[in-house]
């Protein structure tokens, strides 16, 4: 099995699809780093000239003048403690929360990217995984070695493993490492805030928690590991089914930006949410944003797109251990 | 023969969307025969073969490759499989040796050495590290008969081996299939639609046309059979009358007539004729071509 990975992995290599990704990503990154630092520039003009940790200090006594109000109930309080301890946490470590660091950067890179960028990065390596011996004829060579068919595809599939891993990893370095050179790279232990939930209109606030930012980064990245894995597998059973690697990419492009669409509108269609393409955007449930449709949640969006994958993983070991191939 | 077939087909049938496509294929290779299998554009050449090597599953019937089921012990019967399934399709962005490599890999038992061996045998050793993207037509045939030898097998398949060849490439690859029959007790599979080539290749060859087997038999004993006597006699006339007494007469070109080949008829038919005073200017014997053959076997179905 080993050796049969190691096939698909020349090919892959071969075909340079690797390393135009990761040139897509070294091109992207310090991109989205002069937006950033552009933003941040735009920020502090509009504060004026007024020290952070002036501004940051007002933010304090503002909430503990909240805090000591009788009337707010209890469950806002412990939010606002937590808020307060996180904002005084700011202060005492000198951290300017609007002036990001590298790990910052990375997290919302990734944050940005996981409902499109990356699954369309997964999808340029996938596409034409299986697909391509097909159109290219070179599936008879395959099929034809004393090879059971279900390990011929296992092995590509492990090779696809094996390179959404590298993506993921390498949005990571690069975003770090490029980004750095301009916000610096310290920001590991800064305090995040994370737990929010959401039911019906109402942000509760009750599990709200502070966790550190390279624990929440990884949290994070595992999400997105996630999401392209299941993005990956549905690309590979179209890969399986179609001969022709363009329609690969044309229903999974189609099918990608739909989703995009879908969430900005079908707040009233509840049935959408069994899409999968509405459930890629993970990360939203750790940063507490709301979701496009009432009921979903973590959980939720996991189990949808578990399903979908498992669904697609089936169908293209069994269609391509049966079909006849011409 | 008493030895185990190196290949064994019996009632291959296959059916697509309700449509016979092969109906009841039975043949069998002994080893180090060069077999052929003839037949016209959508005969079902392809369709068998790819049955054969386990790229379509048989509707009914059995293949056995070295007494090996292919559906029911694939990995076992694939050993002794080598195939080039029409053209030999490689990847084009990998180097040559890269292709063997990649294939090497995916049989634990051939070891590397192998790969010098076989490269030698087709006499690739020049190019060998050249992309497969460079290779000429003839250069690739060959690593894909490289790549089919990899595994030291008992069955080679190739489905149309001389395709887009030049006259030199024909005769090289002509002459290398014979080799490996007669040296490595290869049975060798060439499917063609050129009858030319397969008169000039194969000991026997099946005719197939429209899924079914039309005639197997040696390629010596079909043309036997239907060996022919020209005549060149005059006056022509006179000497038709006399000869179609004997036996069926039909008229050539040039002048000439034809009658079936009788050995021991023929000096009285001729006598018969010196007789009646018709001058025989020339009597020959002549094989007919595999085309007349098979125009005849399927009974005037074209072929290209």
């Amino acid at each position: 099995m080993i050796n049969l990975v190691r096939n698909e992995m020349l090919k892959l290599l071969r075909k340079k699809r690797l390393y135009v990704i990761i040139l897509i990503i070294a091109f992207l990154v310090p991109l989205f780093t002069y937006a950033q630092f552009k933003e941040i520039q735009d920020q502090r003009e509009k504060m004026g000239n007024q020290d952070w940790r002036t501004t940051l200090q007002q933010e304090i006594t503002d909430t503990q003048n909240r805090l000591s109000s009788s009337r707010i109930q209890d469950e806002w309080r412990k939010f606002l403690k937590i808020r307060l301890s996180q904002q005084q946490y700011y202060l005492e470590n000198d951290i300017d929360p609007r002036a990001p660091g590298a790990p910052t950067f990375m997290r919302i890179f990734v944050e940005n990217s996981i409902d499109l960028l990356l699954p369309l990065l997964v999808m340029v390596i996938v596409a034409d995984l299986v697909s391509s011996e097909s159109s290219g004829g070179t599936i008879k060579l395959l099929l034809t070695r004393p090879v059971k068919r279900w390990r011929i595809l296992l092995s590509k599939y492990l090779a696809m493993l094996l390179s959404i891993s590298f993506i993921v990893l390498s949005v990571a370095v690069l975003s770090y490492g490029i980004s750095g050179v301009v916000f610096g790279y310290g920001g590991w232990n800064m305090p995040l805030l994370t737990g929010f939930t959401v039911s019906g209109d109402e942000l509760l606030t009750e599990n709200v928690h502070i966790v550190p930012q390279w624990q929440y980064i990884l949290m994070e990245f595992g999400l997105v590991w996630y999401v392209c894995m299941i993005v990956g597998t549905l690309t590979f059973m179209l890969s399986v089914l179609l001969r022709s690697t363009a329609a690969v990419m044309g229903i999974m492009l189609a099918s990608l930006i739909a989703g995009a669409i879908l969430a900005n509108m079908v707040s009233s269609w509840e049935s959408a949410k069994y899409f999968f393409m509405v459930n890629l955007n993970l990360t939203n449930y750790v940063s507490g944003m709301a979701t496009p449709i009432e009921g979903m949640s973590l959980g939720f969006s996991m189990s949808v797109l578990a399903v979908w994958g498992i669904a697609g993983f089936i169908i293209a070991f069994v269609t391509f251990s049966k079909r006849d191939i011409y | 023969m008493s030895q185990t077939p190196a290949l064994e087909v019996k009632n291959l049938t296959k059916k697509i969307k309700g449509k016979q496509i092969i109906k009841g294929v039975s043949f069998t290779l002994v080893p180090g025969e060069v077999f052929g299998f003839l037949g016209p554009n959508g005969a079902g050449k392809t369709t068998t073969i790819r049955m054969i090597v386990g790229l379509i599953s048989p509707t009914s019937g059995t293949i056995k490759i070295g007494g090996k089921n292919v559906r029911t012990e694939f990995t076992e019967a694939m050993r002794h499989l080598g195939c080039i399934v029409e053209n030999p399709e490689l990847y084009p962005y990998l180097t040559g040796w890269e292709n063997l490599i990649h294939f090497q890999k995916m049989d634990s038992s051939i070891p590397k050495t192998r790969l010098n061996e076989v490269i030698e045998l087709v006499g690739l050793q020049n190019r060998i590290h050249d992309r497969v993207s460079t290779y000429s037509l003839g250069m690739r045939q060959r690593l894909g008969i490289a790549q089919a030898l990899l595994g030291k097998p008992k069955v080679l398949i190739l489905d149309e081996p001389t395709n887009g060849l030049d006259p030199a490439g024909i005769r090289e690859m002509r002459e290398f299939i014979r080799q490996l029959a007669r040296e490595e007790n290869l049975s060798v599979l060439v499917s063609s639609h050129l009858l030319s080539e397969i008169q000039l290749m194969c000991d026997r060859v099946a005719i197939i046309s429209k899924g079914t087997v039309l005639r197997t038999d040696s390629v010596d004993n079909l043309l036997a059979e239907q060996e022919r006597v020209i005549w060149r006699a005059e006056p022509i006339k006179v000497a038709k009358e006399i000869l179609s007494m004997e036996t069926e007469v039909t008229e050539g070109p040039d002048h000439t007539l034809i009658t079936l080949y009788n050995e021991p008829l023929l000096p009285d038919w001729n006598e018969k004729l010196v007789k009646a005073g018709v001058r025989v200017k020339e009597m020959r014997t002549q094989l007919p071509s595999l085309e007349d053959l098979f125009l005849e076997v399927t009974g005037g179905e074209s072929i290209d």
